[in-house]
């Protein structure tokens, strides 16, 4: 009895050792993409530091699945830039080039109108309904760097949510089953 | 211990590190590149200057632009967006600038810019301080990689002004 205990004991002890092992490396991956991100918002002063360009209307510049890594600093936004902005109302934020800028003498404000280069007009029929111009809360950053093609990874699994889920469960898997 | 899915894994990990390190090295060497662009640009005409229904003033104006942006061209340039701005000081504002002119290079052999350009984008002032007006052209350019930083670079033309008067 007492030998075939010990064995049952020391498999048990082991399995439980193994997934707690697993389960901390598991961690360790979400948590060091986390701080990887988090990273990046702090480094680059802006809420969401990489973007993925979704239309055409920056083309021949950027096309659909490219990525653009955006700064927030403190300097004034001038014409040319590249800005990401937000609209209220609308969920998805829009990469356009600056065409317009009016700063205020003294506050400083600005008045900001964009324009795609593709596209034939300005965005003033992309604002919400009779806005003029974007403010500087309306930007989230400006493009500073730019990579092809990398963003159609997440175009593909935000529009076949299956192949994320495969990919998750592959992942899954290959953390689970993987031994030291 | 190197099991399919750690080959793979390691592989994977390398050609993404070597592709970031290309990016930053090409990146690097954009940075030494030093451009020595050459333009000018001239006012010719005001077409027509007045006074718009919502009460800002409108300008619509030729001008003639000789510029020649092939030195922005490196080997790592995929396009060069180059646009002309009006540039101005009012009493509300303390920068106003307007795009008057813009143009998509995508290689070198068209960057030498020989244009009458009537117009492409109206000047329109938020307010009515453009008569008698002192208005400075300025050439823009923005430069876009094929992998990597975009870089922006801009050089003062000419100043003109605008009539004391409108015209109609």
């Amino acid at each position: 009895m007492g030998f075939i205990g010990d064995q049952v004991e020391s498999i048990r002890s082991m399995q439980v050792r193994q997934v707690l092992t697993q389960i901390i490396s598991l961690g360790m991956i979400v948590t060091s993409a986390l701080i990887i991100w988090k990273g990046l918002m702090v480094a680059t002063g802006s809420e969401s530091p990489v973007v993925v360009v979704l239309s055409g209307s920056m083309e021949p510049g950027f096309k659909r699945g490219d990525i653009l890594f955006l700064h927030m600093s403190q300097d004034p936004i001038r014409t040319g830039e590249i800005v990401v902005f937000n609209i209220d109302g609308r969920e998805i934020p829009i990469v356009h080039r600056v065409i317009k800028v009016h700063e205020r003498q003294e506050s400083g404000e600005v008045d900001i109108l964009t324009k795609g280069d593709n596209n034939f007009g300005d965005d003033r029929l992309l604002y919400a309904q009779g806005q003029l111009w974007l403010q500087k809360h309306h930007i989230m950053g400006r493009a500073v760097g730019y990579l092809p093609y990398v963003g159609w990874v997440t175009i593909v699994m935000t529009e076949k949510p299956i192949i994320k889920y495969l990919l998750i469960g592959a992942l899954g898997l290959l953390v689970i089953t993987s031994k030291e | 211990m190197h099991s399919w899915g750690t080959r793979l894994l390691a592989a994977a990990t390398t050609a993404a590190v070597l592709l970031v390190a290309a990016c930053a090295a090409a990146s690097a060497l954009d940075a030494f590149h030093v451009p020595s662009v050459e333009a000018q640009a001239h006012v010719t005409k005001i077409n027509r200057f007045h006074k718009q229904i919502n009460g800002n003033d409108k300008v619509t104006l030729t001008f003639s632009l000789s510029a020649n942006l092939e030195s922005l061209f490196t080997w790592n340039t995929k396009q060069v967006f180059a646009f002309v701005t009006a540039e101005y000081e009012t009493a509300k504002n303390s920068l106003n600038q307007v795009s008057l002119w813009d143009n998509i290079i995508p290689d070198k052999d068209q960057a030498n810019v020989q244009v009458e350009v009537k117009s492409k984008y109206p000047l329109i002032d938020q307010g009515t301080s453009l008569r008698g007006k002192k208005v400075q052209l300025v050439l823009h350019w923005h430069i876009m990689p094929n992998a990597g930083a975009m870089i922006r670079g801009k050089m003062p033309l000419s100043e003109f002004t605008l009539p004391d008067t409108y015209t109609s």
